[in-house]
């Protein structure tokens, strides 16, 4: 059930990776981005985030998010080492390299494999929330959980909150 | 594990000699040396750079160990004001019978954004409530968590003076069953089926990363090489009262930001068990118990003047 869902979530945002990759072969630009994109991980307790991806293009590059997926040269010292061309990856869907399950048993498991370079790459919630909520301090951007997160009925029951708010 | 057997019940039954004797006997073993630690045994560890004081854990944790109703909100960030800490040896919100994990807020003059910290137990490798309970209550699992069977708890409270983190609490719904209630790593619900726990799930920031005890270890000195200046070179757990299984990484000294710098380095019990040892009589198996924990406390108290003379570093 739970898997589904996710299941689910990932191809939100793979369908934004399937309108920008019919543009291979070149760098993309801001004209190849989707407008928005749905982003439905955390659905149990929080109403889909729209994304607002063009809004977002015109404030930060597409490397200080895709790192060195999107054609263009990475900013990060760290990416930097190994990956230097700027070429475009075969994705530049977040959830295509950081799992949704990051620490299940056989996602764990996968970390054993000596050759593996990125041992700690962050789950997707991990990803989205590190890079966004870090920009967003720097910047000055809205921080608080609920500026970009509305709380369903189950999230208000988890958190005590709203209607589910314990008598004063 | 075999020795579950006594119950509370038949604990007291049993009579004054044959149970002491038990208790002679399991202590006994247990001071005969270390137990092996386990190799493949999980963990988490704790990174104050990206919590951001959300506390979804805390609202987490609640649901799944089915705590009572907290008496706020958890998206009410007003508990952070309302116990302002500032680093002083760990004041502010305590974890207790009601919740099995707190986050506190520090603001430091030398970092521009207030830091938070999530407590709870940190699952030590050589549990000092553990190797104190009498009647063993307590065990430590190959996956690392700390359990308990709060039906064997005669409510005596040497766990809670020999925990050198102040974690065990008891409910008192009656006079003669009192509870431990203390984070047990989800271990009934997930840890023991590989899943991770409930506040690890919850947490948005990846502040929480669970794995096995070694890579965390990994991760953590990676962590601070990666970015020297943003971290101290200290992960704290890694040894700290003989090593815990919830580690920590902190951009400040670990005693600003509320933790108990003053831990030994060894396990706890390693001050009593040779005390323990020499105490072969059952007849003095209880006073001697008690001394034993009547100097366990007193180490603490110790270390903790040690730390107000010591002033700060
Ligand atoms: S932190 Fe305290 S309660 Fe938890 S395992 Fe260690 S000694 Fe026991
Ligand atoms: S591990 Fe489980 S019991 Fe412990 S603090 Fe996290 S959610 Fe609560
Ligand atoms: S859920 Fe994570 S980020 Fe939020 S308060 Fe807990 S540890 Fe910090």
């Amino acid at each position: 059930m739970l898997i589904t869902k996710k299941r689910g979530i990932v191809w939100v945002v793979a369908m934004g990776v399937v309108l920008l990759c019919s543009a291979a072969g070149r760098a993309l630009d801001q004209s190849d981005a989707p407008e928005s994109v749905t982003i439905g991980l955390l659905e149990e307790l929080y109403e889909p985030v729209e994304f607002d991806h063009a809004g977002h293009t015109e404030m930060a590059e597409c490397s200080d998010c895709h790192h060195h997926t999107a054609g263009t040269v990475t900013q990060r010292w760290n990416c930097k080492k190994c990956h230097t061309n700027p070429l475009e990856g075969d994705t530049v869907s977040c959830a295509d390299c950081h799992s949704p399950n990051r620490f299940d048993s056989q996602y764990l498991a996968t970390l054993d494999n000596p050759e593996l370079y990125h041992v700690e790459k962050p789950g997707l919630k991990g990803a989205y929330h590190l890079n966004c909520v870090g920009c967003h301090q720097e910047q000055g951007g809205p921080t608080g959980c609920e500026d970009c997160h509305a709380m369903t009925e189950a999230g208000e029951q988890r958190f005590n909150a709203g209607r589910y708010s314990p008598a004063p | 594990m075999k020795n579950k057997i006594i119950n509370r019940r038949s604990f007291i039954k049993g009579g004054f000699g044959g149970t002491a004797a038990t208790v002679l006997s399991l202590k006994s073993a247990r001071a005969a040396g270390d137990f092996d630690h386990y190799p493949d045994s999980m963990g988490v560890i704790v990174d104050l750079n990206r919590c951001v004081g959300c506390r979804s854990c805390e609202a987490a944790c609640n649901k799944e160990q089915g705590l009572p109703e907290p008496e706020k909100p958890f998206n009410d960030y007003s508990v952070f004001d309302a116990h302002e800490s500032g680093g002083h040896g760990g004041a502010g919100r305590r974890t207790d019978e009601t919740r099995y994990t707190v986050v506190n807020k520090y603001e430091l003059p030398e970092i521009d954004h207030p830091l938070y910290r999530k407590s709870q137990c940190n699952h030590c490798l050589e549990p000092a409530c553990l190797t104190s309970c009498f009647v063993n209550a307590y065990t430590k699992t190959p996956e690392g968590a700390v359990i308990y069977n709060a039906d064997v708890c005669v409510g005596c409270r040497t766990c809670m003076i020999a925990c050198p983190f102040y974690i065990p609490t008891f409910k008192y719904s009656s006079a003669f069953s009192p509870r431990i209630m203390k984070c047990i790593f989800c271990y009934d619900t997930r840890l023991k089926e590989g899943r991770p726990p409930a506040c690890v799930e919850a947490c948005p920031q990846e502040a929480l990363t669970f794995g096995k005890r070694v890579d965390l270890l990994e991760i953590g000195r990676k962590r601070i090489r990666q970015n020297p200046g943003g971290y101290v070179n200290h992960i704290y757990g890694e040894n700290e009262a003989g090593g815990t299984a919830w580690m920590y990484l902190s951009p400040v000294d670990f005693g600003e930001a509320g933790f108990d710098v003053h831990v030994p380095h060894e396990p706890v019990i390693n001050f009593v068990r040779d005390f323990l040892s020499i105490v072969p009589m059952v007849l003095v198996i209880w006073p001697a118990l008690f001394a034993g924990f009547h100097l366990l406390a007193n180490r603490k108290e110790q270390n903790k003047h040690h730390h107000i003379d010591g002033g700060e570093e």
